[in-house]
């Protein structure tokens, strides 16, 4: 099977994958100038808000109050949905959601769908089933573009190519789009005029098109997408049949509360007053079929936990990816999951139980940051550290645990430990070269595998106070 | 248990014993009612890359008038609404998808318009700014903004937007970052945004 870009919500450990984002100079490079531009358009566009903190304390609670009468709210929106003539499914998890996006593409005869960039389109592996039904998925969004076109994964939320150079983009598009010019530059103004070309075509043509929703509205029935490039009101509005893919905690009770998060999720995102284009549909528009498929996929597993359940609120704005230390070492890939960064190692892990997820809660120094500037004030680090406890409860790591249990045995008996100190002056023998010891083998290596160990001293402490 | 079913049942489940919520705090700038400040919004569209004119109320067919003159954009098409008298050569009727794709531009009003933001709400059920094709595919789109319909912030626009049921919300041109960060204007739809505000 092709991979298509598409990972999904586990793939391999983060250490495993760290490990080879750390030794790639250029993609820290790249990432560290990403993250810090991004950043400091944010900064000075919240710092113009004097309302800033008012707003993010509404965020906050009006996505609790909705969590905590969910079901009220869906039942509320889908009677706006049926109301106005949008057929609703439901799904309890990402195959069925699958599943029955790719039946309702293949009842219209179509065989190519084009798409706006949607993180839940990506969570429940769309593009993977697509191509399993024989649909040809096209990506509207350049980066999504540049990330199908290089059978390639997203490694960001909001620009999810940024680990690619021009110069790759132009190889790409020279040698994967169709009927590209073989001169083409690698300037970024001329790689969008193709991609552009491209996809003006497919807008005009193709008759099913496939979006996410950053917002639905429970009193109304209103979808909201958020955008930049255009791509999103031409796949919503030119294709005779829409069909929007929405996680159940999407929803916002009230128009109204559609002012805080207009101005919530631009500015953290983007570091914009505002994004270019935002779409608000409500019902079927100017002669289309319309399709919403509400998606559960762990949100209610998640939903049952009242520590994790603040991670639900996320408006998927990526300000904790470009705040964070870890991501901007590591790179969107490491965490192995369609969520990456911060609210990744604490989504992910909870969408799909922290039994297949056990590594992600650990890929943080949980240094804060990212509750800081996090618009709806999920507390990250609280639900990191209460992850990592369910970890250890689900499934003991051996090798710490056993290491943890002989220290305790040692430790316990004054003249056992005074022994044990000296023979540790044997392990000088390991560090000679650098005075570090760098690896040792299993199951030490389960410690020194991440982390540099001092030579053991000379003489120990006791032995030297004795000998004084 | 069909899908429907079984999802209302985990939530039910999940949630157990139910206590009332606390209050949304709304401490933040909610809708006063009070107009926009029009200067303030002429500078936050020019600041996402948009040519901004303002005249006064009795100028606005004129301005329309230079401005298409500027752009050098004979075939141009308007929303049904937009008063014969400012673009009297527009042709009023098109919304074929080919035709759209192929001519100079596109003039429209509109619903809203935010100062704080420089943010321009359509509202597609007006005739005055058309279906959503008409502002789509053109490459160049330009917006008549009068005083009155200018709101201070986002609160008031989301107010003065209840029950618009299609809406498209514009803040400058089309717009990517997604190759190393450069930004390009234009990937799809109006590559050049213009606005005349009446004062």
């Amino acid at each position: 099977m092709t991979f298509l870009g598409m990972p999904t919500l586990s793939g391999e450990p983060f250490p495993t994958a760290a490990r080879a984002a750390l030794g790639d100079a250029q993609l820290r490079r790249n990432l560290a100038k990403a993250t810090g531009t991004i950043r400091a358009k944010r900064a000075r566009v919240v710092e113009e808000l004097p309302d800033w903190a008012g707003l993010r304390a509404a965020g906050a609670a009006i996505k609790d109050a909705t969590l905590a009468d969910l079901d009220t709210h869906l039942l509320a929106f889908e009677a706006d949905l049926v109301a106005r003539g949008t057929t609703v499914h439901w799904a309890r998890d990402g195959a069925e959601a699958a599943r029955i996006v790719t039946d309702l593409v293949a009842a219209t005869g179509t065989r190519e769908v084009i798409k706006v960039k949607s993180m839940a389109g990506a969570e429940i592996g769309l593009n993977d089933a697509f191509d399993a039904a024989g649909i040809a998925p096209i990506e509207t969004d350049l980066a999504e573009l540049i990330v199908q076109l290089g059978h390639d994964r997203p490694s960001h939320i909001l620009v999810p190519a940024i680990h690619r150079s021009r110069a790759e983009i132009r190889d790409l598009f020279r040698r994967e789009m169709p009927g590209v010019a073989p001169d083409l530059t690698d300037e970024p103004a001329a790689l969008a005029e193709a991609a552009r070309r491209f996809l003006r075509h497919k807008f005009t043509t193709v008759d099913v098109a496939i979006s996410g929703a950053n917002f639905a509205v429970a009193d109304t029935g209103s979808l909201v997408v958020v955008e930049s490039e255009g791509n999103g009101r031409m796949c919503l509005t030119l294709p005779r049949t829409l069909i929007s893919v929405v996680g159940i905690e999407k929803l916002v009770p009230t128009w109204s509360d559609l002012e805080v998060f207009l101005q919530l999720l631009p500015r953290s995102s983007t570091g914009e007053r505002m994004n270019p284009y935002t779409s608000v549909w409500t019902g079927p528009t100017e002669g289309q079929t319309a399709h919403v498929v509400l998606v559960d996929n762990g949100r209610t597993a998640t939903l049952a936990d009242t520590v994790g359940r603040a991670a639900l609120r996320c408006i998927r704005c990526s300000a904790c990816l470009n705040s964070c230390p870890v991501y901007a070492r590591t790179g969107g890939h490491a965490y192995g999951s369609v969520y990456p960064g911060p609210i990744g190692a604490v989504l992910s892990p909870q969408l799909t139980g922290v039994a297949h997820n056990r590594t992600l809660p650990y890929a943080s120094s949980l240094c804060g940051v990212c509750q800081d500037v996090c618009p709806v004030a999920i507390d990250i680090p609280s639900i990191l550290v209460h992850l990592r406890g369910k970890v250890v409860e689900d499934h003991a790591p051996v090798a710490e645990a056993a290491a943890m249990r002989a220290l305790a045995w040692a430790m316990a008996d004054a003249g056992r430990w005074r022994r044990l100190l000296r023979a540790g002056r044997l392990g000088r023998a390991l560090g000679r070269r650098r005075d570090r010891i760098g690896s040792l083998p299993p199951p030490l290596s389960a410690w020194t595998g991440t982390r540099d160990a001092p030579r053991p001293p000379r003489q120990t402490f006791r032995d030297w106070w004795e000998s004084r | 248990m069909n899908a429907r079913d079984e999802i209302l049942r985990r939530i039910a489940a999940a949630l157990g014993d139910r206590r009332p919520t606390p209050p949304v705090p709304r401490a933040y700038r909610r809708a006063t009612g009070e107009p926009g400040d029009v200067d303030l919004f002429a500078d936050r569209v020019r600041d996402y890359g948009a040519r901004v004119r303002v005249v006064s109320a009795d100028a606005i067919a004129a301005a329309v008038a230079t401005a298409l003159h500027d752009r050098n954009a004979r075939d141009v098409v308007a929303a049904p609404g937009i008063p014969a008298g400012w673009a009297p050569t527009a042709d009023r009727s098109t919304v074929d998808t080919q035709r759209l794709g192929a001519v100079d531009g596109v003039i429209t009003a509109c619903r809203v318009a935010i100062a704080a933001t420089g943010t321009i709400v359509l509202d597609h059920d007006a005739p005055d700014q058309g279906v959503r094709a008409l502002t789509l595919l053109p490459d160049y789109h330009l917006v008549v903004v009068r005083r009155d319909r200018i709101v201070a912030d986002v609160p008031d626009a989301v107010a003065a937007l209840a029950g618009v049921r299609t809406q498209t919300w514009i803040s400058g041109p089309s717009a990517t970052s997604d190759i190393e960060l450069e930004r390009v204007e234009g990937v799809h739809g109006p590559r050049t945004l213009e606005v005349i505000v009446a004062r």
